[in-house]
This record gives C-alpha cells, sequence and structure tokens, in this order.
C-alpha cells in the first residue's frame, strides 16, 4: 500500500508525458495556426516545475526532451537538455508562488517559451550562420509564445488539478499510517 | 535546515548529471547511431501504436466530414470527371502507343533506366514535428517494413522528402520545404542544373528557393517545371520538385535564382509513397534496382543471378 503511494505520483506524471507528447503531434500539430502551434510540453514542463520544485520539474523537461529527440532531433539529448533547464528554472519560482495564482504560472510559461525560441535558434539555426534573428523572432518565437500561453489558461489549471487530487490523498495516506 | 541544504545539493548534482548525460548522448549520436537504436526501439513499443490509432480517429472523423458534402456536389463533379476520363483515356491511347515506341528504341540504345518506374511502398503520415522550426513528420512503416535511411518519400506526383531515421515500425522524413533541407535538381527542359533549397523564412508563403542556376542562353519562364537532377547522391533522378513561380538574374550575373511552388501540400499530408530504392543501390548495381526489395537487401550476388545480355551496359 505504501509503495503504491510513493509510485502513484511518477507514475501518473510519466502518463501525463505520454499523453501531451502524443496530442503535440498529432492533435495539436492540427491546430496549427499561421505556421504556429502551441507547444504543449513546455507548458507541462513549466507547471511542474512551479508546483512541484526544481527535481520534478528537471526530471519532466528530461523525459519529454527526450522523447522529442528520439522521434524528430536532429541529435540525440539536445532537445532533453533544453527542456530540463527550463524545468529546473522554473522549480525555483515554486517558494513565492500562491496556490490559486494564475498570473505567474502563465508568465513563467512564457517566459519559458521565449528562453526554448531562442535557445532553439541558437542551436539549430545560428550554428548553420542563418542571422535573419529579427524574422525568425517575429514571426516564430512570438507567435509561439502567444498561442502557448493562450493554451496553458486551459492546461494548467487541469495539471494543478491532477496535482491537488495526488496530494491530497498523500497526505492522507500519510496521516492513515504515521 | 541542514536538511534542506542537503536536498537543494543533491537536486544540483541530479541536474549536472542529467546534463552531462545529454552532452554525452549528444557527442555520441554524432560519432554514430548505435547510442539512438534502443531508444527507437522503446518509441515503437510505447508512442507509435497510440499514434496510429489518434491517426485513425482523425482519418475517421475527416471521412465523416466528407459524407455531409451534398450529393449534388458530387454528382456535378462526377460528371465533369466522366468527360475527363474520356479525354484521358485517348490520351493514354495515344501515351501508351508511344511508350511502346520509346520502349523499343530505348532497348535499342540500352538505356533500360526507367526512371518513372521506381518501386514504391505506401505509408501513413502519423505525427508532425513538436516544434515550429523544422518541418519533418514521422510515417508508420520503418526498417522492419524494409524503410530505410535516405529513400526518397513522395505525395502524390511530387518530391515530398527523404527519410532521415528509422525504428523499427517508424521513420522520420524531412520534407524538402525543411530549413535543414537541399535538393540538387534541374530545370527539365534544358537540363541545367539548380538547388533547391528549403526556407524557414518562405515556408509560411508555400514556396521553396533555388539558386544557382546558370545564366546562360537557355531561356527559362515562369511555369516551367523543376526535377530532381542527376548528378544528386541522395535523390533519385527525375522525380518533380515543382514548378517555377518567379526567376530573377542574380546580382554577379553569372547565375540566377528565385523561387518554386511544390506540387506537395505539405499543411495536409497525410498518405506518402516511400520509393524503396535509394540511389547508392542504383550506383552500386543498375540492373538489380527492381527486383531490390524482394531478396537482396544489400544487393551484392544480385548482379550474378539475372543480368540478362540486353541489361550489360557499358560504362
Amino acid at each position: 500500500m505504501k509503495i503504491w503511494i510513493k509510485i502513484r505520483r511518477p507514475l501518473i506524471t510519466g502518463l501525463l508525458i505520454y499523453f501531451f507528447f502524443l496530442l503535440q503531434c498529432t492533435f495539436f500539430a492540427a491546430l496549427e495556426l499561421g505556421r504556429v502551434k502551441p507547444d504543449i510540453m513546455i507548458i507541462l514542463t513549466a507547471a511542474i516545475g512551479i508546483i512541484r520544485g526544481r527535481k520534478e520539474g528537471m526530471l519532466t523537461g528530461f523525459f519529454s526532451g527526450l522523447l522529442i529527440d528520439i522521434q524528430f532531433g536532429s541529435i540525440l539529448g539536445l532537445y532533453a537538455l533544453i527542456y530540463l533547464v527550463i524545468g529546473y528554472a522554473n522549480g525555483y519560482s515554486r517558494q513565492l508562488f500562491f496556490d490559486e495564482e494564475l498570473k505567474l504560472p502563465l508568465l513563467l510559461i512564457g517566459g519559458s517559451d521565449l528562453l526554448y525560441g531562442i535557445l532553439v535558434y541558437l542551436f539549430q539555426f545560428l550554428l548553420r550562420s542563418e542571422f535573419q534573428f529579427l524574422y525568425f523572432f517575429s514571426h516564430i518565437i512570438v507567435p509561439q509564445v502567444i498561442y502557448t500561453i493562450i493554451v496553458a489558461f486551459g492546461l494548467y489549471p487541469l495539471i494543478l488539478f491532477v496535482n491537488r487530487k495526488l496530494a491530497a490523498e498523500e497526505k492522507r495516506g500519510a496521516s492513515k499510517f504515521v | 535546515m541542514k536538511k534542506k541544504n542537503q536536498a537543494s545539493s543533491a537536486n544540483r548534482y541530479l541536474a549536472v548529471g542529467l546534463a552531462i548525460f545529454c552532452f554525452i548522448m549528444m557527442g555520441l549520436s554524432l560519432i554514430s547511431d548505435f547510442v539512438a537504436a534502443p531508444f527507437r526501439g522503446i518509441a515503437d513499443l510505447t508512442i507509435i501504436p497510440m499514434q496510429k490509432g489518434i491517426n485513425q480517429i482523425g482519418m475517421w472523423l475527416s471521412d465523416l466530414n466528407d459524407n455531409f458534402e451534398t450529393l449534388q456536389e458530387v454528382k456535378k463533379e462526377n460528371k465533369k470527371l466522366q468527360e475527363k476520363v474520356d479525354s484521358l483515356v485517348i490520351e493514354n491511347n495515344n501515351l501508351q502507343q508511344e511508350k511502346y515506341e520509346l520502349e523499343r528504341l530505348q532497348e535499342l540504345y540500352k538505356l533500360d533506366q526507367n526512371y518513372a518506374d521506381y518501386p514504391k511502398v505506401g505509408a501513413r503520415v502519423i505525427g508532425k514535428d513538436s516544434g515550429n522550426w523544422f518541418s519533418t513528420f514521422t510515417i508508420d512503416k520503418g526498417s522492419a517494413d524494409g524503410i530505410r535511411v535516405d529513400m526518397n518519400v513522395m505525395a502524390g506526383s511530387g518530391l515530398a522528402g527523404i527519410v532521415t531515421k528509422t525504428g523499427p515500425h517508424w521513420a522520420t522524413v524531412r520534407s524538402i520545404i525543411d530549413d535543414e533541407s537541399n535538393v540538387s535538381s534541374m530545370i527539365l527542359t534544358t537540363t541545367d542544373r539548380c538547388m533547391v533549397r528549403g526556407d524557414l523564412t518562405l515556408m509560411a508563403d508555400g514556396k521553396i528557393r533555388f539558386e544557382q542556376l546558370e545564366n546562360n542562353d537557355n531561356e527559362v519562364a515562369v511555369g516551367e517545371q523543376i526535377v530532381t537532377s542527376h548528378i544528386s547522391d541522395k535523390y533519385l533522378q527525375g522525380i518533380l520538385v515543382g514548378y517555377i513561380n518567379e526567376i530573377n538574374v542574380d546580382a554577379n550575373n553569372l547565375t540566377r535564382s528565385g523561387y518554386i511552388t511544390p506540387v506537395v501540400d505539405f499543411k495536409n499530408l497525410q498518405e506518402v509513397l516511400v520509393i524503396t530504392t535509394t540511389k547508392s543501390d542504383m550506383i552500386e548495381n543498375p540492373e538489380d534496382q527492381k527486383s531490390q526489395d524482394d531478396q537482396n537487401p544489400s544487393g551484392e550476388s544480385g548482379n550474378t543471378d539475372d543480368s540478362g545480355d540486353s541489361q550489360n551496359t557499358e560504362e
């Protein structure tokens, strides 16, 4: 029984990563607007980081990025590293975070997406001497940030809800056994 | 307080450890392919079946949507198509006659590589790139189905891309509009060579750039076809890439460049055809290309088996 409580959270977070990835490259690929689609893996990574702290944000980011690397990356590990950094950085905000607040998490998710766009540009485009940063910034990075924030309005409360359910049961389990 | 510090330093070690792991994987995957193979196997077991399932639901929904189109529209279209079929049948007959003539003449010249008849395998598109920077997609066939890296992928009558990665039951295809894509091509009428380069800044307009076309006396007009060239070492010869949209002489007066409208509609890709011979197969043993996918994937014993007397091309 105790083991079940211990493995439940990693299991459910793993399932979340799995389903978010599937939705990202099927359902959300169909929702493309002006050649830009939202990045829900960023939403998940940042949200777990914000709600659960550095360690879990980092691990979520690592595995999300690894999935992307396996299917779409040109070299293994680059996206894993970018998402890992995003998850870890968002984990620092856990101390200044109130449960009901929605503005700060959305802001952080937007910032993460901005960071992600810039990092991808640096590693995958600047290194191939593509210098039109302003074009990419205004046509891909910023639209993606806006679209992601809009989608995060719906998805962040969902992740928060799942987390709250888990936390409540963990607390109950702990008080029962201690 | 001490406990908290311990936890945060453990976090830091974990972060650094995972980052180093990422760097090692990046380094190793630059050198060789063996690191990625087990991960692809895992993806094959977990993600691919679900992607196929979701794709099927999507297709079912779009079928349902199609059914709502009014019968009248379909009838009108049917009438129009019937007329078209009639005219095409006549045209086809003429072409058939010419084809036989061509075959006979080709035999005389011992040119038996018919570029239009590459063996193909159909596949479904089951997933798109997760980000907005690249234009790649996954298909539902992989190395277990005979798909190999560098196989050309067509959609309809045009070139869609090239296989860059294969798992047991899936493969990733980089489309020709991707920023990293370079296709050596030529103008069909003049056989002048040029480079077709994917460009992220043009992706939204649905165009691709071509450059390094020699500025010679051959006149090239808007609307002419661009096909893959005979000197490319990855792309098979004669696959249609697109039609010239705009052409300009470059500032150096030596070359011409411009834009192409690709034949493939990359926004709504659902089914693609994978050509199961690669250019390197054809270079190694040109005679064996048609029975290539049957028995001998390495294609070494093929030369002795069925080399008919008419097929010995002198090189």
